[in-house]
């Protein structure tokens, strides 16, 4: 669905573009590869870090470690495991709700998916590529600080 | 040669699997599967953003951007943010090529961290997805504290980010 939608966002500008001029059509594409080329090696690394990491933990692994009785623990645990991690919504998000069906504390789930979507250790060095050292970790280690907040207000009220 | 050097990590996580497959064929399955479905997520659905980027680069010229974006253009800039962060789709580092150009034609650099902020927390679709796999009330909150923090952290960084390091990071910028 999404994948539909941005290639036709992305064919249609580019045919409007192509009938407006030519020459710049080819130089935006010229500049496109570039970029995807020069990212690809740290990407395609991820993804196989990602995939090994995902074949070594499985489900009821995670639900040991941040179940119902984890307290504390569990919310620490939570929280490194999702900024280590790398896990598309469409999966984290029905894991998440089993692992609460599972008996799994709110604060914990709340550390998960808020450091799972803000901070990202295994992306990092593709984010210091494209800005820079200073940068990444600031806007990772603030991720994490807001991420911590959530944390707390969930356990405040639910 | 230079392209084995290029994707060294690549080749060794890939021996690292085969390594896998020797001592436990199942592990070593499931991580390749699991490898080759990310890849393919990612093949799939980065293509469309980098043809989106290369044309915006094109096609924008800087002083638009600086005017819609820049460091005077107040409240549009961060409503402008927000949008872009909200309409995507996918994975953060798919975000990572827009701020970069966001930067290179001179967006303001804290519009651009919220951009990434909202990107991360706030796409509409995962927010209707959140809504439906952890409830309303957990969303409502997720969302409710995030982009107030967001803004506020986006003007901390800028405030942290050094005139030289700033500098560095939109050179980098023009060279993707």
């Amino acid at each position: 669905m999404t994948v539909t939608v941005l290639y036709s966002i992305a064919g249609f500008a580019l045919l409007v573009s192509f009938l407006k001029d030519k020459k710049k059509t080819k130089m935006s594409l010229k500049k496109a590869w570039g970029s995807f080329r020069k990212i690809l090696p740290a990407i395609i690394s991820i993804m196989l870090l990602v995939g090994i990491s995902l074949a070594l933990i499985n489900p009821q692994t995670i639900s040991k470690l941040i179940g119902a009785e984890s307290g504390i623990l569990g919310i620490v645990i939570a929280l490194t495991a999702g900024s280590i991690s790398l896990i598309p919504p469409f999966v984290s998000f029905p894991l998440a709700a089993a692992l609460l069906d599972g008996g799994a504390g709110y604060p914990q789930i709340a550390a998960f998916v808020a450091t799972l979507s803000g901070v990202g250790l295994l992306t990092l060095p593709v984010e210091i590529q494209y800005f820079n050292k200073n940068l990444a970790l600031l806007r990772n280690g603030t991720a994490f600080v807001i991420a911590v907040l959530f944390t707390i207000i969930i356990g405040m009220v639910m | 040669m230079e392209i084995i050097k290029e994707f060294k990590w690549a080749v060794g996580l890939i021996a690292a699997i085969l390594a896998f497959y020797i001592f436990n064929q199942e592990l070593g399955v499931k991580a390749a599967e699991m490898s080759w479905a990310n890849i393919y997520q990612m093949l799939t659905l980065v293509p469309p953003i980098f043809i989106l980027v290369g044309l915006l680069d094109v096609w924008v010229p800087k002083e638009t951007m600086v005017k819609y974006m820049g460091q005077e253009s107040g409240l549009k800039g961060l409503i402008i943010a927000f949008i872009i962060g909200t309409a995507s789709a996918g994975p953060l580092y798919g975000a990572f090529p827009i701020a970069a150009l966001l930067l290179k034609k001179g967006a303001r650099l804290a519009y651009v961290i919220f951009f990434l902020g909202i990107w991360s927390s706030t796409k509409l679709p995962i927010v209707m997805f959140e809504i439906a796999s952890l409830g309303l009330k957990f969303t409502v909150l997720h969302i409710g504290l995030s982009v107030p923090a967001f803004i506020l952290i986006s003007f901390l960084i800028e405030k942290l980010v050094s005139e030289q390091s700033l500098n560095e990071v939109r050179t980098k910028a023009a060279s993707f």
